[in-house]
């Protein structure tokens, strides 16, 4: 009875999904008469992806144990993380040194925008419902997709749980509790539904409350003779986290097609443990956020040459942001909308020529309680048309996307109309037959807006910035082969070397004081570097599996700006020359133990590569055992998990340090 | 079985690896130190201190100096000095001055003025207060102003106050209430004058020159200047020269004289005046006027005769090195030799620069400085 009455409440608050779904849903039913065989759902046609990305996922994701996607994406070569430290703090990932604001994330297929700071923090991300994660260097080759897709020069995808029942099952019910260090309490619930042979759904909520507290270190000594300068112990305070996460969605298929709608909710109180200088430990900030969204997909192959798809998405995100201090007391609230609407079409011309043309349509508006504040809203339309082609061994694909924005504002001036086409090339290819070795490159140009703030934060912003762009020139090779009856089961190794180039960058240059900033189109950043990444599976013993991940990144981003600037040609702030990851996981009848370790070379925190901002290496070791039973059907996993295994104190932003040593634990039953 | 001990054995070692690899400890900068002159043989100072403010959140103030008798410009001398202080010397350096044998530091977002040995920089203590910003001295007092006053009915705007410290106690003695975020200040005989800036406030900015009669310690008069003033500068006829930053949209940046005699405003030089240094009867000056609505900045060097209190003509820099400086933050003339000192900011978050000049306007040398430098003292040669 409860359940049924928590059902028809999850149909209604579906039921507010935009129009596309319910269009789907009809569709759906008409054809539900026809043979059940008829059904597949397949992944979209047009052949196989030339650039496949890094991706982790299913079993290798679960064991890592990480609270976010953050945590995950460590493990992938070629990025970095900025990690501004615990369980609320903000995380952004870099991808190949081009700032955090060429990446694009995607949730289930649409991406999440923030057109106010262009950054997403992945932190806010639970892995509780997360299926897996994909990186994409440049786009994901393929060109059956939105014309979104292809505007970023990096993708994360990140795609939740889809509901997969076997014959008989109905439902599926899992509920995790999670606790440990940082006062951390963490229970979560998902909840998947067969409706109809067609259709299912499926709700996820999560609960996370933290205190955030934890001990950190700061310790120097002299060079010379090594005698102790200071060396103190504090705690991390004020980065206490209350959030709330509800996620529900429908999915159907279709004869040759599938639908889908979400819909998200977060809300979040946090403090910011903010940094730690000079007789300053203690700050009072405290952030409010409230997201929402709700977003369908549908697509079909309409006939054996044509397939259609259509996406859409309302998006509502506010936040709040305090500033309680008696020095200097701001409170801040920000709004921001978007409505996106994206139509799909690819058309195979022959067994192997494809084309593809989408077109999408974007408005963002953010509302601000600042003084002299712009009210900005930005109309974007994006036409991608993409062609590939797909033989046994070679395989190619060109894309040419068109960007129109138009923006407008209330006071102030507003940017000027622009208009950008950025092409993109992709080309994969098998020398011999019987070596499974792929070479593959790419080549892209494109170029990421200046965000809201950039254009109008009251005082800051400078309204004529144009676009930065990035090109990317990539080359490399893949080697995945597997062996029957050896103890070595599967390798797989990808190696990249890469060149890529930051123009116009857009950087935040000083007023007339240094409480004043505004920003401009300066910086010139060129970046040579090379992936690698090897990954193996082993038997070693009858019931001994084990996985083994390892990648590698070597970068130098180097800032070829002014040449009268005393730090030119040097690296850039915050990227390590070297930098790696290792995951060991071992799987043992009813026991998985999984080791994970990272590595962050020594960087600099600021432009000059000189003492005073040499930042130290970083490492930590994880370790994670997990024991799994299962009781009457009811499956029982038990996980103890110790991070920072060794103890060590680190920034990975200079003065926002990380914690030591700490412990999860983590109970999840299935039903 | 041999294959697969091998593997484990492989694992292990590698394991041991990630764990053991030691990482060198985190050390002290070292001080740079630099010739850059031959000795100069100098009556009056030993040298002067150079406080580079280093960009907030950075926790990069550090302090350099100057030796006369050696010609070696040394940076960041105070970690070294100091090796025991705890994230060393703070987050924005705001002002720096020598009072009998100690020197004195405000370290703006640290919440404190750092006291010194002035011949050594050896830390003695530490005054707290919050959100602290510059110094003035008089009868063995140092006056301190501060942006945060007590929490008053209107939390988004508090007063600024001035804090009175006993130089010889370090504690502070009395506070007085006085404009919205207080900047710079002169004693000019019983009396203290506060330049009020209102600068967390745009667009209300205050605009008002607080009088603080130093017996009752009580605001006696506000004189009304013109909006968000920041440096206030006494010359040795009893005038003040007060700067007003402008509202960076259509306001301009301009310098007014204040006679303290009948407390009025005498006289407005139409000339944007970031900074200034007055030395003899000349006042150094430069600008960097920065504008929202060009989205540009213009930056100018003058001078002005503080005796008959007119523009002199043309730049004090006569050799066109003022092309190299991108951002002029600091200025100090040396009051014995007439060399005249411009700091270079640069971009604010990389090293900056400092230039000496000779008194015709030709540069002597040039130096790599800390992050921002900003804020100078001389240190003298007898105490």
């Amino acid at each position: 009875m409860r359940i049924s009455l928590l059902r028809s409440a999850l149909y209604m608050v579906l039921a507010g999904c935009p129009v596309v779904s319910l269009q789907a849903q009809q569709r759906s039913d008409s054809t539900r008469t026809k043979d059940l065989r008829e059904v597949s759902v397949i992944a979209p046609r047009g052949g196989k992806e030339i650039a496949p990305g890094q991706q982790l996922k299913g079993a290798e994701l679960q064991r890592l144990n990480s609270q976010s996607v953050a945590d995950a994406l460590r493990f992938f070569s070629g990025i970095q993380i900025k990690d501004y430290g615990g369980i609320g703090g903000l995380k952004t990932v870099d991808v190949r040194s081009m700032g955090t604001n060429h990446t694009g994330v995607f949730y289930d297929g649409i991406e999440l925008g923030n057109a106010q700071n262009g950054v997403v923090d992945l932190g806010k991300f639970s892995l509780d419902n997360m299926e897996e994660i994909t990186l994409y260097n440049g786009q994901r080759s393929s060109i059956f997709q939105p014309a979104k897709d292809y505007g970023s020069s990096g993708s994360i995808y990140l795609t939740t749980l889809k509901p997969h029942f076997e014959e008989g099952e109905k439902r599926h019910l899992r509920g995790t509790f999670k606790t440990g260090s940082f006062g951390l309490v963490n229970p979560s619930i998902l909840w998947q539904e067969k409706i109809s042979k067609r259709v299912a759904a499926s709700f996820s909520g999560e609960w996370t409350n933290a205190n955030g507290r934890y001990k950190f270190r700061y310790q120097k000594r002299d060079k010379d003779n090594n005698a102790l300068g200071y060396d103190t112990f504090a705690i991390r305070r004020n980065g206490g986290i209350n959030a709330f996460r509800l996620e529900g969605s429908l999915h159907g298929v279709m004869n040759g097609g599938e639908w889908s709608s979400k819909i998200y909710f977060y809300d979040s109180e946090r403090g910011l443990p903010g940094t730690m200088v000079n007789n300053r430990f203690i700050h009072v900030d405290k952030q409010w956020d409230r997201n929402f969204f709700a977003q369908s997909s549908w697509r079909k192959d309409i006939s054996p040459r044509y397939s259609l798809m259509f996406n859409g998405k309302y998006a509502y995100d506010y936040t709040h942001y305090l500033s309680p201090d008696t020095a200097y007391f701001a409170e801040n609230r920000y709004y921001q909308q978007e409505v996106y609407l994206s139509v799909a079409n690819q058309f195979a011309v022959t067994k192997w020529w494809n084309v593809g043309l989408s077109g999408d349509f974007q408005w963002n508006k953010l509302d601000a309680d600042l003084k002299k504040f712009s009210y900005p809203q930005r109309f974007t339309t994006l036409v991608a048309l993409a062609t590939s082609v797909s033989f046994q061994r070679f395989s190619a694909q060109a894309s040419l996307l068109n960007t129109n924005m138009n923006e407008q504002v209330k006071l102030n001036t507003a940017s000027p109309f622009r208009q950008e086409l950025t092409p993109a090339v992709f080309v994969s290819w098998q020398p011999v037959k019987k070596i499974p070795v792929t070479w593959r490159s790419f080549y892209k140009r494109i170029f990421r807006m200046p965000t809201f703030n950039d254009l109008y934060y009251t005082d800051i912003g400078n309204s004529n910035l144009k676009p930065e762009f990035t090109t990317q020139y990539n080359t490399g090779l893949t080697w995945n082969q597997t062996f029957h009856g050896k103890m070595l089961q599967e390798i797989g190794v990808e190696t990249d070397v890469y060149y890529n180039e930051v123009t116009d960058k857009i950087v935040a240059v000083p007023g007339s004081s240094q409480f004043r900033w505004t920003m401009m189109n300066l910086g010139f950043v060129k970046i040579k570097g090379v992936d690698v990444k090897v990954k193996a599976a082993w038997q070693l013993l009858n019931e001994l599996l084990v996985s083994t991940r390892a990648t590698y990144t070597f970068q130098e981003a180097r800032d070829f700006t002014d040449k009268s600037d005393s730090f030119y040609g040097d690296q850039i702030a915050y990227i390590p020359w070297h930098s790696g990851s290792l995951i060991i996981g071992g799987t043992y009848r009813a026991w998985d133990l999984n080791y994970s370790f990272i590595y962050t070379g020594e960087r600099y925190n600021m432009k000059a590569n000189i003492p005073a901002n040499y930042t130290l290496p970083w490492y930590t070791s994880d370790l994670a055992l997990a024991y799994t039973r299962t009781v009457n059907k009811t499956r029982f996993r038990l996980t103890a998990q110790v991070n920072n295994l060794m103890n060590q104190y680190y920034d990975v932003v200079a003065n926002y340090p990380m914690p030591g040593r700490n412990y999860k634990f983590i109970l999840a039953v299935n039903i | 079985m041999i294959k697969q001990l091998r593997f484990i054995r492989i694992v292990a070692v590698l394991i041991m690896l990630a764990m053991a690899g030691c990482r060198n400890g985190d050390y002290i900068v070292p001080p740079v130190t630099t010739p850059v002159d031959t000795p100069v043989t100098h009556q009056r100072y030993k040298g002067f201190y150079l406080l580079n403010e280093g960009n907030m959140g950075s926790n990069k103030c550090t302090l350099d100096f100057f030796d006369f008798t050696s010609g070696t410009y040394s940076k960041n001398i105070y970690a070294t000095v100091n090796p025991n202080v705890v994230k060393e010397l703070g987050d924005v350096g705001n002002d720096i001055k020598i009072y009998g044998s100690k020197l004195y530091a405000v370290i703006n977002v640290s919440n404190k003025i750092e006291v010194m040995e002035a011949a050594t920089a050896k830390r003695l203590q530490q005054i707290e207060l919050t959100n602290c910003r510059y110094m003035a001295f008089a009868n063995g007092k140092a006056y301190i102003s501060s942006y945060a006053g007590p929490v008053v009915i209107d939390p988004r705007s508090p007063l600024g106050i001035v804090a009175e410290v006993d130089t010889a106690t370090l504690q502070i003695t009395r506070r007085v209430e006085v404009g919205y975020q207080p900047e710079e200040m002169a004693v000019i005989g019983n009396k203290l004058y506060v330049a009020n800036s209102g600068g967390y406030r745009p667009p209300d900015y205050d605009s008002t020159v607080s009088v603080i009669d130093l017996t009752t310690f009580k605001e006696i008069k506000k004189i009304h200047v013109d909006i968000n003033l920041h440096r206030l500068k006494a010359d040795s006829d009893g005038d003040l020269y007060v700067t007003s930053r402008g509202d960076y949209y259509n306001r301009p940046s301009a310098l007014y004289v204040l006679d303290t005699k009948t407390d009025e405003v005498k006289k407005r030089f139409a000339i944007a005046a970031s900074n200034l240094c007055i030395a003899g009867d000349t006042a150094y000056l430069y600008g960097s006027e920065y504008s929202y609505n060009t989205a540009s900045w213009k930056i100018n060097y003058g001078m002005v005769n503080v005796k008959t209190e007119t523009l002199l003509p043309g730049n004090f820099i006569t050799d066109g090195t003022e092309k190299n400086i991108k951002m002029p933050y600091g200025i100090m003339v040396d009051p014995e030799t007439k060399d005249i000192y411009v700091t270079d900011a640069r971009d604010y978050v990389s090293p900056g620069t400092l230039y000496c000049f000779d008194k015709t306007g030709k540069k002597r040398w040039s130096v790599i400085t800390g992050d921002i430098p900003a804020h100078f003292v001389f240190l003298p040669a007898k105490q």
